[in-house]
């Protein structure tokens, strides 16, 4: 009688067991189904449109064919503008936090807010530099562009420096100092050396980060037809140039849309897993 | 002779200049802790100033008005926030459960040779910009639903009383319910990889231990490791959901961009992302870019709530791990 009674609640328990695992897997292959049919329709659309002329000529007027050259080279500036911009500010915000501000409140402060800026809607960061530079020049401009997405990069760059710094052991720094060596070299000669590597990382996957953005860009470099180096003038780039031909009526531009989405798309992929490779090969050397 | 007192002075002079670098490149990095304080003040302060037009014109009313109306200048931005926060709620509710399962999986049930490779490619995809999913949403899901799926929710569930009034309507493929499902799916590895890190906090020894005593694995799953990440799990969820809020291309290409208050999720409307998106550049008076500036900060004002209180809750697993 008892041991019927726990047979039964053994029996009960295998089944919910089994349950929540077949659940468990249905769930993965649930959502790996949409990601893999999202990159799929990325790709097989973007192969399809694929050509020279991508690279090579402007963007076209409506209802023509053309490239994305333009786009490309006023992405190309802008995403590096904001890295030159960014990188060091998040660097030595991120060595504030990880050899000044450690363990105290100011420190913990910065960080919070820092996180939050991390997941901020870039949308908003886009508002933001709108109404502080767009708003005060009077026009939209590249160089405002490359300012929203600088706000991008910035708190990947203070995460991963002060992450990458505090993963340095003590002794680095004690052996170094006790040598007479003052702490503005300790820091730039020790320990930037030794957690190169990391922040490089955050370089790369803030970079990946960058070239996806659309939302800020709308309010802050707009787009542009035609040719332009000069970051005073609205200026053209891949992510608001695909928004526009996507949305709109003309098959030549929505074929040209898919075929820049599928470019951005292969960049970000193989930016991310270099990116990875850095930190992989970074941990196998430590160890 | 000179030689002798250079090089009694020269460690005296290193030393003062060693002191003043010290003293400067502590100022430096110090400025640029404070630079990222301040920003994040300023992008909240600059856009109330942005738009102190509309709040000074509409009053607390330009939260409860459903107007929007750039004829008239009328605005109000109850329809776009109740679309906000409908959208992020029909993703909440699929991303969550199946990014609980992909965390469960990949933690405890898949063979060891298969969770880096499953792991690596949840979190690349996390990294996909959200475009492609709107472009993937418009072309290839919303002509998808608006066939197969659509006309069947409206003749079978529509005439149902209550649930009913959520399922009916002309399929026209874009709609809240689809913006849901876009964002639910795009929020699925950020989710489950916050979960899955989550997951593999919790030490060995009580899962084993748990395991000892002649649990399955799923309550192991539920009934150690769950409540030993409880708050690190919501705030992973909350992490979600503040980029669900915010996300702007995703919804923006599926939305329909009307601004009209409609229980149906089969029917067009508008989140305050895809309103900014979409009629920003259209924007031709003063006080209609002002109100969308406005809708800017009530997107920051909630998404700021929300990601508070993620990290807060983030930050309490750390505290008992000890770091």
């Amino acid at each position: 009688m008892a041991s019927n009674v726990a047979n039964r609640l053994y029996a009960r328990r295998r089944f919910k067991n089994w349950l929540a695992m077949t659940l468990s897997v249905a769930a993965t292959v649930f959502g790996l189904f949409w990601l893999a049919w999202i990159l799929w329709t990325a790709v097989s659309y973007g192969i399809n449109n694929l050509n020279l002329a991508l690279f090579t000529q402007m963007t076209p007027p409506p209802g023509d064919s053309g490239g994305m050259l333009n786009a490309f080279v006023g992405s190309a500036i802008m995403s590096l503008l904001a890295i030159v911009l960014g990188t060091p500010v998040g660097i030595a915000a991120g060595t504030y936090l990880a050899e000044y501000a450690n363990y105290r409140k100011i420190g913990t402060v910065i960080r919070f807010v820092n996180d939050i800026l991390l997941s901020a809607p870039s949308i908003v960061l886009g508002l933001f530099v709108y109404t502080i530079v767009v708003a005060q020049m009077g026009h939209f401009s590249g160089l405002a562009g490359a300012i929203a997405l600088a706000f991008i990069v910035l708190p990947v760059i203070v995460r991963t420096t002060d992450e990458m710094l505090r993963l340095v052991p003590t002794q680095m720094r004690e052996a170094a100092l006790s040598l007479g060596v003052p702490q503005w070299k300790v820091t730039t000669q020790v320990l930037y050396r030794a957690s190169m590597s990391g922040i490089l990382t955050g370089v790369l996957l803030a970079l990946a980060r960058i070239t996806g953005e659309t939302a800020p860009l709308l309010f802050t470099a707009l787009n542009n037809q035609y040719w332009t180096t000069n970051l005073l003038e609205p200026m053209a780039n891949v992510p608001v140039v695909i928004f526009q031909y996507a949305l709109s009526p003309y098959e030549a531009w929505q074929s040209l849309g898919w075929a820049g989405a599928f470019v951005m798309t292969i960049f970000v992929l193989v930016l991310s897993v270099i990116a990875r490779l850095v930190l992989l090969r970074n941990k196998l050397g430590n160890n | 002779m000179n030689a002798i007192t250079t090089s009694i002075h020269a460690p005296k002079d290193r030393n003062a200049r060693d002191a003043r670098a010290d003293r400067s490149f502590r100022w430096v990095v110090t400025a640029a802790g404070v630079f990222v304080l301040i920003s994040l003040a300023a992008a909240a302060l600059s856009m109330l100033w942005g738009g102190r037009e509309a709040f000074q014109t509409f009053g607390w009313g330009f939260f409860t008005s459903t107007d929007w109306d750039p004829v008239q200048q009328k605005f109000g931005a109850f329809v776009p926030i109740v679309g906000t926060l409908v959208s992020a709620a029909i993703a909440m509710i699929i991303a969550v459960p199946v990014s609980f399962g992909i965390a469960l999986y990949l933690t405890e049930i898949a063979p060891s040779w298969l969770r880096m490779p499953v792991g690596a490619a949840v979190e690349l995809l996390a990294g996909i910009p959200s475009i492609i999913y709107g472009m993937w949403g418009l072309f290839v899901l919303a002509p998808f639903l608006a066939e197969h799926v659509y006309p069947w929710l409206d003749e079978n569930i529509g005439p149902l009383p209550l649930l009913g009034r959520f399922f009916s309507g002309p399929p026209l493929g874009l709609g809240m319910g689809t913006a849901g499902l876009v964002l639910g799916i795009m929020v699925i590895p950020f989710i489950s990889s916050v979960m899955r890190e989550v997951f593999l906090t919790v030490p060995t020894q009580l899962k084993e231990s748990a395991y000892a005593l002649g649990s399955t694995t799923f309550e192991v799953a539920w009934d150690v490791v769950l409540p030993y990440t409880r708050s690190a799990v919501i705030g992973g969820i909350f992490l979600g959901l503040g980029r669900a809020l915010g996300e702007t291309m995703a919804v923006t290409f599926v939305l329909g961009n009307a601004h009209r208050l409609s229980a149906s999720l089969l029917e067009p409307g508008n989140s305050i992302a895809a309103t900014i998106a979409n009629e920003f550049t259209e924007a031709d008076s003063q006080l209609y870019l002002s109100s969308l500036i406005a809708l800017g900060f009530v997107l920051f004002i909630v998404t700021f709530v929300v990601l508070a209180a993620a990290r807060l809750m983030l930050m309490q697993l750390n505290r008992r791990e000890g770091n």
